[in-house]
């Protein structure tokens, strides 16, 4: 009798076991309110958008850095890839490139872009593969990501390292572009 | 019959299990290779693909978008070096030098992430705008009343959290030992 009670518990174990798995690795997909969805309102697709500084009223994600201007692109590129060009602020900028899911799989700042515009390609791996072979050539200079999702977010952030500073780099990154390229020919 | 009871109890049991115990990881906030120096921790995997999924179930949840690994990494702390929770009814101060990173920020939040209203308007400081000792020290003084020099007033809120993110750091998954990352002390001064 209390064998048998013992083995119904231990199912219950296992199976709660395989409910939890589940459900952790389900909530990226299931999550109503993460990221993309909090800023799709404020940001159009393939739009640089710049977003509202973080206050104690509102903030359209939780823990923003409010030392930092930040622009976002809602990007898809399922049609065709996107270019990037951001300028460079005098303190400190990154660009951060995140999955449908928040996952983030490319970032680079300033330094490493390494000149006063950082400017990018982004295209999913088939695109890549499908680009003519003196196209990469001519465009060398232009550094190529590859997406692993065909939507996603960019996200530019600048720093303001007095916060009198922040009007002046908000307006540095209002000279942000993120648009689609023309499909290319075969 | 038994049958029908041992397995509706099986399946009530599974389901409260699994469901509990994903509520508890997912507000608790699991997440594996954390990088912990002093009261401070970082997850510097969460900025990049190789992101555990406890984290990223976390993050989906709240919403929030982790500092990418090229860009930098986030320390958080929930209580000081002695282990007592942030409270912001007490004052608490934070002494130290500047971490290896071009540019870092310190910012307080509530434990959702949100800023905390206060009458200066001050919710962290730069590595730019800090008062330093002559030794380039510095000692930023959380509280709820107005301190001479760094003042980040917590608004008297319960329980806060303090995000110190390096910017352009060496710090980040590679980091072991405590040497490479020096970060500031937190001490509670005063509990009113």
């Amino acid at each position: 009798m209390i064998l048998r009670a013992l083995l119904w518990v231990l199912a219950a174990l296992v199976l709660g076991g395989i409910v939890h798995l589940s459900t952790v690795l389900a909530m990226p997909q299931a999550a109503k309110q993460d990221a993309y969805a909090r800023l799709a309102p404020v940001a159009p697709v393939n739009t640089m958008a710049t977003l509202a500084a973080p206050t104690a009223q509102a903030s359209v994600m939780p823990f923003m850095d409010p030392a930092f201007a930040v622009a976002v692109c809602r990007y898809d590129i399922s049609g065709a890839p996107l270019k990037f060009s951001a300028p460079v602020s005098q303190a400190y900028t990154s660009v951060t490139f995140y999955t449908r899911t928040s996952v983030a799989y490319y970032a680079i700042n300033d330094r490493a872009a390494g000149r006063r515009t950082i400017e990018l390609s982004l295209m999913t791996a088939e695109q890549h593969a499908e680009m003519p072979e003196e196209e990469d050539v001519t465009s060398a200079d232009r550094l190529i990501i590859e997406s692993p999702t065909k939507t996603g977010l960019i996200v530019l952030r600048a720093l303001a390292p007095e916060p009198g500073l922040m009007a002046m780099v908000r307006g540095t990154l209002a000279a942000a572009q993120c648009r689609g390229e023309p499909q290319p020919k075969p | 019959m038994r049958l029908f009871f041992g397995s509706c109890f099986t399946l009530l049991l599974a389901a409260v299990i699994g469901l509990g115990a994903t509520w508890l990881t997912l507000t608790r906030g699991v997440a594996f290779g954390a990088l912990t120096v002093g009261a401070w921790t970082a997850w510097p995997r969460s900025g990049s693909v190789d992101i555990d999924p406890y984290a990223r179930a976390t993050i989906a949840r709240t919403g929030e978008l982790p500092v990418g690994t090229g860009d930098g990494v986030a320390f958080y702390a929930r209580t000081d070096d002695a282990g007592n929770p942030f409270d912001g009814r007490c004052s608490f101060a934070i002494s130290g030098l500047s971490p290896a990173a071009r540019f870092w920020t310190l910012t307080l939040y509530d434990p959702e992430g949100r800023l905390v209203a206060n009458t200066i308007d001050r919710h962290g400081f730069t590595s730019a705008e800090i008062v330093r000792d002559a030794d380039g020290r510095f000692t930023i003084h959380v509280a709820p009343r107005a301190r001479p020099g760094n003042w980040l007033p917590t608004g008297g809120i319960e329980q806060f959290v303090l995000v110190w993110r390096l910017y352009d750091t060496p710090i980040g998954v590679a980091t072991r030992t405590t040497k490479e990352g020096p970060m500031p002390a937190i001490v509670e001064k005063r509990c009113s």
